[in-house]
């Protein structure tokens, strides 16, 4: 594979590979809380093959323990710390779906490690992501849901995020409509509409921004988690820290994010990502999941344009490099996969390209100007657009669009530089007041 | 003021119809003689001009209190909780008079006072110059020329006294086509085009039964041919659909000729030129629906947009069950090849509707804006819409309902050309002086009946309502608050391209959210991109003036 066998041409002045380490990450959280702490119990990917090596739990919760719930999650994906919200301590975590089957099986570990995570007195929420038929149709495959009766703190909330084929089938449509170039307009929206890619897209932002909600507003700490808690769990956890994390709408922050709730959390690259996005052979485990999230933090950066550090250009790239890449980052479907391909070693990491400055100064967004706010997106049908710099890419002319970008870019930077200017002018203005000051007093 | 019972009630609630949280807020409604003003606990206030009303309802009594929906033709909606239904019940009344007149002088415009003296009001009307703009285009010439004919009306009611015919055009076939046209609408010039010598002509459909010619008719057109030395041939432009059933596109790529069967077409019933009379004219039919169609289209879009928990396939099916774009690609097709007829193959073009008001206005005034920069400008698009709008008698008043009238003469065709020039802006986003901004305060005033521009449905009948000793013209009124119109992006030097050539392929047609939702806050993104720019180069102008000023 081509990973392999690139050299780069540039020099290399961080290593991607090292940039975004798990204790890292977990110092941003342990210098506001005491109540977690990280877990080496994966580390041989014994307990979860999916999982990374590193995880963050409840301090309370002890190995061991971790070991007994694991067997009670779908792939071993036991319940760990997504996002821990510092404004009021309250918790995103993420799993599989409880394996409570036919007979209604329980773990005590299981609901002991959640409601570590409750204060006292206090409710959490469960949201599952697949509709409540869904859920309890997967008992008889020996998966489930949380029942009440156990999980008595708890209040679970379903929503419908689709699957595998359905968003394949779904893009597929979209595509084939974009290509149509058709001067019918009933038919281009009729195809628009019958893709349901919009719908998706709502869904999922709807669902992040009930997390959100949760966490923000109610103050209450959630669980989410689909069916393997590899796919729309992840859209989910990962949108809502968009949401609410102003650090994730940074470019660093974004490829934290990315880093940690998508490669690490073993979103399974290989398999979703595995032929071309308008391949037509149907692959099984095909499926835009990824696109869809990225599309969805399009959909928010159209609505608060000067709240993000990046722009549209980042997210193309990466949504390029998901699926066809001269560097190593999103090959393998988790992080056991990447040691035994030795990746570290034998390939280079996509940040160590993205983050040099000559890069990098075109996913900076101009508009950008840093806040502390939660934001929260429309999902009226009004407020959602397609997304043409991916969708029309190849379709349209983007010449005067792109000039019009470069004009905008060049009215910020004058401004910048005439207040730079300004300021000079000022001091100096100010020193020679001074100077004629301390002149004139005897 | 004999029609307002109760001017102030307390504790009303205001609903936001898109909130999530099912948020109101509570504050007092007073009814004035011109708005309706709403003033919130937070002191914000939201005045509503009663000419905007389209609609207002009563709802079904709810525990929280009577409920009143107002229906605004600036498609803002607002939906009030009244405490008490006496109250309500009033106010509905009051409404319902105030929002319908039933005379000229009741509008606003009549009443509106600025605060300036007669030489400045006059001035006002003044600023924009048909006859300057005329020149500009570069007639009179040795192939146009001014006709007096219409001078008095004696022609035409509808038309402009200025009318420009092919200096071969005598009167009698002048007066011959007029008899020959509906309404007396015989053909005129539209828009001059210099370098091709090229010309867009303008008129109404011929009242040709089975077997009716007109000789006159014909020879005018032959003159118009005439008047361009670069082509023998020119075309005829019929915007109305072939039939009722099927609609024809002009595609991008197809600027070619429809030679039409004149019999089938006359035998329908319909007034054609037959081709077999008019030599070296080449027809084509640019199906653009007529008002009725399009108020109803409109009326189906406002009902999506305003349904609760709309689904996004419910949004994308009511767009499609709207035709609403279908009709805006429709328009903006036309306009094409009417500029392509005249750039690529020097060909001059006449466009006709119906009665020559409402789709040739859209038609040809959007293709002279396409072949023409300076119809982009902001100055320039004032001129365009006293020119092919106002002067050429576009029916504003039955159109936009200013008066307790026919509910039929109502469409919103003037809306769709705006809509078009949005939709070019997107496409164009360096090519226009102006920015949204500008259409969307251009519609509020078609509405508003503020000033005297809109009022009435053809130039005779404005002079008879004397309007410029009476009522203010808005162009001024634009043009002091210039800055908040301007686009930041707008460059007149550079390799904007002179002539637009839109692309029409279905998906570059977006909703225009800004408008149908314009005062649905939470539907918009929360920093508006634009404005941001246009502070900034407000800002850049300020802080080079700083930079001066420190230096010296």
């Amino acid at each position: 594979m081509y990973p392999f066998f690139y050299r780069p041409m540039f020099e290399v002045i961080e290593d991607g590979w090292h940039s975004f380490l798990p204790e890292q990450e977990f110092e941003l959280y342990s210098s506001a809380t005491s109540e977690w702490r990280l877990s080496y119990v994966n580390k041989e990917f014994a307990v979860c093959p999916s999982y990374p090596p590193i995880v963050i739990v409840p301090k309370a919760i002890d190995d061991e323990a971790l070991r007994k719930v694991a067997t009670f999650r779908h792939g071993g994906r036991f319940p760990v710390l997504s996002y821990y919200h510092k404004k009021n301590g309250m918790v995103i975590m993420r799993s599989g779906q409880p394996l409570t089957g036919t007979n209604g099986r329980r773990c005590k570990e299981d609901e002991k490690l959640i409601n570590a995570t409750l204060r006292a007195g206090k409710r959490g929420y469960i949201i599952d992501t697949r509709p409540l038929n869904v859920a309890q149709q997967a008992r008889a495959k020996g998966g489930g849901f949380e029942q009440e009766a156990h999980y008595p703190q708890w209040r679970r909330i379903h929503k419908s995020i689709e699957r595998y084929h359905i968003l394949q089938e779904s893009l597929i449509k979209l595509v084939e409509a974009c290509n149509d170039q058709t001067h019918n307009m009933d038919r281009w929206l009729s195809r628009l509409e019958a893709s349901n890619w919009l719908t998706h897209i709502k869904e999922i932002l709807t669902t992040a921004c009930l997390a959100a909600q949760c966490l923000d507003r109610e103050g209450a700490s959630i669980l989410i988690h689909g069916t393997e808690g590899t796919d729309s769990t992840l859209q989910v956890t990962s949108l809502a820290q968009i949401i609410l994390e102003p650090r994730s709408r940074t470019i660093r922050g974004f490829e934290a994010l990315i880093e940690r709730e998508w490669l690490q959390a073993g979103h399974p690259f290989q398999q979703r990502c595995a032929q071309s996005a308008y391949c037509n052979s149907k692959q099984k485990w095909e499926s835009p999941v990824f696109l869809l999230f990225l599309d969805s933090v399009w959909q928010i950066l159209r609505q608060f344009p000067c709240s993000f550090e990046f722009n549209e250009n980042l997210l193309i790239m990466l949504f390029e490099h998901a699926y066809a890449s001269q560097f190593g980052t999103f090959l393998g479907n988790n992080e056991s996969e990447r040691c035994k391909l030795k990746l570290q070693q034998k390939t280079m990491s996509l940040w160590s390209w993205v983050n040099r400055p000559s890069e990098l100064s075109k996913f900076t967004n101009p508009l950008f100007e840093a806040n502390n706010l939660v934001i929260w997106p429309s999902v009226a049908p009004q407020s959602l657009q397609l997304w043409e710099g991916i969708f029309l890419r190849w379709n349209r002319s983007s010449k005067y669009l792109d000039e019009a970008y470069e004009e905008m870019v060049n009215i910020i930077e004058y401004n910048k530089e005439l207040q730079a200017k300004v300021n000079i002018l000022r001091r100096q203005l100010a020193e020679l007041e001074t100077e004629d000051g301390m002149q004139e007093s005897p | 003021m004999e029609h307002i019972r109760t001017t102030k009630v307390e504790q009303v609630k205001l609903l936001d119809r898109f909130s999530t949280s099912n948020k109101s807020l509570t504050g007092t409604l007073y009814l004035t003689a011109t708005h309706l003003l709403f003033i919130d606990s937070h002191q914000k206030e939201t005045w509503i001009l009663h000419h905007h009303i389209a609609l207002v309802e009563k709802l079904a009594l709810t525990t929280s209190g009577c409920p009143l929906v107002i229906q605004c033709k600036n498609f803002r909606t607002v939906h009030f909780i009244v405490p008490r239904e006496r109250d309500c019940h009033d106010i509905y009344n009051s409404l319902l008079q105030l929002s319908k007149q039933a005379k000229y002088e009741d509008l606003y415009a009549f009443s509106y006072n600025p605060k300036q003296n007669d030489s400045e009001r006059l001035r006002g009307w003044q600023l924009v110059d048909l006859a300057e703009e005329y020149k500009r285009m570069g007639v009179p010439n040795s192939n146009w020329q001014l006709s007096d004919a219409n001078r008095d009306y004696k022609i035409c009611e509808t038309y402009p006294r200025e009318l420009y015919v092919p200096r071969i055009a005598s009167k009698p076939i002048i007066v011959g086509s007029s008899k020959f046209r509906s309404k007396g609408r015989f053909p005129v010039l539209s828009y001059y085009h210099q370098n091709k010598e090229a010309a867009i002509c303008r008129c109404s459909q011929p009242l040709s039964g089975f077997s009716a010619r007109c000789l006159e008719d014909e020879h005018l057109l032959q003159a118009i041919s005439k008047a361009n030395p670069a082509n023998r041939y020119m075309y005829v432009m019929d915007t109305r659909p072939r039939h009722r059933m099927q609609s024809w596109w002009a595609t991008q790529k197809d600027i070619g000729r429809i030679i039409l069967n004149a019999m089938a077409n006359r035998a329908a019933g319909k007034g054609y030129e037959n081709e077999d009379n008019y030599s070296n004219i080449r027809f084509q039919f640019v199906g653009i629906e007529n008002i009725h169609v399009m108020r109803s289209s409109l009326q189906k879009l406002l009902e999506v947009n305003g349904t609760k928990g709309l689904s996004v396939s419910d949004f994308y099916s009511g767009l499609e069950n709207a035709g609403w774009l279908r009709h805006i690609k429709a328009v903006m097709d036309a306009a094409i090849f009417l500029a392509k007829a005249i750039m690529v193959e020097n060909a001059s073009v006449l466009v006709h509707c119906s009665d020559g008001w409402d789709r040739t206005s859209q038609v040809c005034s959007l293709g002279s804006l396409l072949l023409d920069p300076y119809y982009r400008t902001i100055r320039g698009f004032m001129v365009l819409i006293e020119k092919d709008w106002i002067s050429f008698g576009h029916k504003y008043s039955e159109r936009c309902g200013h008066l307790d009238g026919d509910p039929k003469e109502v469409s919103p065709v003037f809306t769709q050309f705006l809509e078009c020039v949005w939709h070019l802006t997107e496409q164009f986003p360096q090519a226009f002086e102006f920015n949204e901004a500008f259409l969307l305060q251009i519609h509020e005033h078609i509405h508003s009946c503020q000033f005297g521009n809109f009022i009435g449905n053809c130039q005779k009948e404005r002079e008879e309502l004397k309007l410029k000793e009476k009522t203010y013209s808005l162009w001024p009124f634009l043009l002091d608050d210039q800055e908040k119109y301007v686009n930041p992006l707008y460059s007149s030097t550079s390799q904007k391209p002179a002539v637009l050539e839109p692309n029409t392929v279905a998906f570059h047609f977006k909703f225009w959210r800004n408008m149908y939702h314009q005062f649905d806050r939470t539907l918009h993104p929360r920093q508006s991109v634009f404005n941001i720019i246009m502070n900034m180069n407000e800002q850049n102008k300020q802080l080079q003036k700083d930079v001066k000023d420190l230096e010296s």
